[in-house]
């Protein structure tokens, strides 16, 4: 499995002098699979970047939308393949009590926001709810489950080639913790990623920052850190950076974190362009040791 | 233990930080949480009883009607909320586990998750005077 970040930034895309190193676009992440199967995880800004990668290529590519902030899906827009006849693509999302997906993700695909309608696209495009037991695309296993942000959101578990990936990239597990006791089983998201060689994780805030955006659905770093460690995963990613956090500010933070305790797992700050050739698990580590940038 | 869905969670963590006596059971009934408003008219801290099968609560607190028939465990608010789906409201008598008697209201919901995922139901006790 080899996944690429095109976005990792959080919120709203912040390009400029001051985030090159760690990027400005908005989420987006692309898995391949050994076989060449393609996922994209959400639809930030990144997504433009991943489309033009994509061009030509004629595969299949599976979607998947945590859920339905502007930050998560302005990149439809944008994407090439959409435009191209032939493409067949799936769009997943998270299933609503009151309106289809289709209708809520025309909201943004429509005028006066965007000028092309999702009817007027080329590919052939089908949308789905996230089903909750569970699912297969491709070569990839996925479960999918809603977890703690405002409006339904939903996580990802990912398994494929013998390597597994979770993907929170909009989560408050911290949410009111303070009152409950912290039982695995009672903290949002655990069971995404219960041992999973890749965390893909919010680390939005510093501790500080989040004592006035409690509620917001995000989490600061240290936190992140905690539910990292609670759910034993062997790498973590941090993503989703707060656009007020320049290169400087995520370094130090990043720093700080590390210098504070021992962590047992690998921490990776999401940075835009990073690619990670996971291999199998048992090769993780000296995989993520070689892992680059991408461009 | 099976991971709790995230409505469950929320709808934990809004309880402990509310001063209504709350109890959260899933759709089978059995007790998953109640608040420390709660526990005071239990007589017993959630801590020290932790989640609970439905036998064993729908039985243990002695639940009565006003002229001290016992009411049976299926004509309890929770379980008619759970069973028909709709909200259901009754006074009660109780013995809580502190052995003092009290008499409750108790107003009972269903919980319905998105997808139409039937959760469990939470209930809500209201102190009456003696």
């Amino acid at each position: 499995m080899k996944l690429t970040l095109w976005g990792t930034r959080g919120s709203l895309a912040s390009a400029g002098p001051e985030t090159v190193r760690y990027g400005g676009n908005t989420s987006c992440v692309e898995v391949r699979a050994a076989d060449g199967s393609v996922l994209v995880l959400d639809a930030g800004t990144g997504m433009r970047r991943l489309g033009a990668a994509l061009r030509g290529e004629g595969r299949r590519v599976d979607i998947l939308l945590t859920h339905l902030h502007m930050d998560h899906i302005q990149g439809l827009g944008f994407f090439a393949p959409f435009f191209e006849p032939d493409r067949e693509i799936h769009v997943w999302g998270p299933p609503s009590t009151t309106q289809a997906l289709r209708e809520r993700l025309t909201r943004y695909l429509s005028p006066p926001l965007f000028p092309v309608r999702i009817r007027e696209l080329p590919c052939r495009l089908s949308l789905h709810d996230v089903p909750f037991e569970g699912f297969e695309i491709g070569p990839f296993r996925l479960n999918g489950a809603l977890v703690c942000h405002p409006g339904p959101t939903v996580g990802y578990r990912v398994t494929a080639d013998g390597v597994t990936l979770a993907y929170l990239c909009d989560h408050e597990p911290a949410l009111g913790l303070g009152r409950v006791p912290v039982a695995p089983d009672w903290v949002s998201g655990f069971a995404l990623a219960a041992g999973a060689d890749v965390l893909i994780h919010d680390a939005q805030y510093s501790a500080a920052e989040y004592v006035d955006h409690v509620g917001w659905g995000h989490s600061a770093l240290t936190h992140t850190l905690a539910f990292a460690t609670l759910a034993g995963v062997r790498c973590l990613v941090t993503f989703h950076h707060d656009p007020g956090h320049d290169d400087e500010t995520l370094t130090r933070l990043l720093d700080e974190a590390r210098a504070g305790a021992a962590f047992p797992f690998e921490i990776v700050p999401g940075t835009e362009g990073l690619s990670m050739e996971l291999g199998d698990s048992a090769t993780l580590g000296a995989r993520l040791a070689d892992s680059r940038p991408a461009y | 233990m099976a991971q709790k869905a995230v409505e469950l969670i929320l709808m934990r963590q809004l309880a402990s930080y509310l001063a209504v006596p709350i109890f959260l059971v899933d759709p089978d009934g059995n007790l998953l949480y109640y608040n420390e408003p709660a526990e005071r008219l239990l007589g017993r801290r959630y801590d020290e009883t932790g989640e609970m099968p439905v036998a064993e609560w729908s039985t243990v607190f002695t639940p009565t009607a006003e002229d001290g028939t016992p009411v049976p465990p299926e004509e309890l608010p929770l379980s008619i909320a759970l069973r028909k789906w709709h909200p259901a409201h009754r006074p009660l008598a109780i013995r809580g586990l502190d052995g003092v008697d009290r008499r409750i209201a108790v107003t009972a919901f269903p919980l319905e998750g998105q997808g139409r995922r039937r959760l469990g139901a939470v209930a809500i006790f209201w102190e009456r005077p003696s």
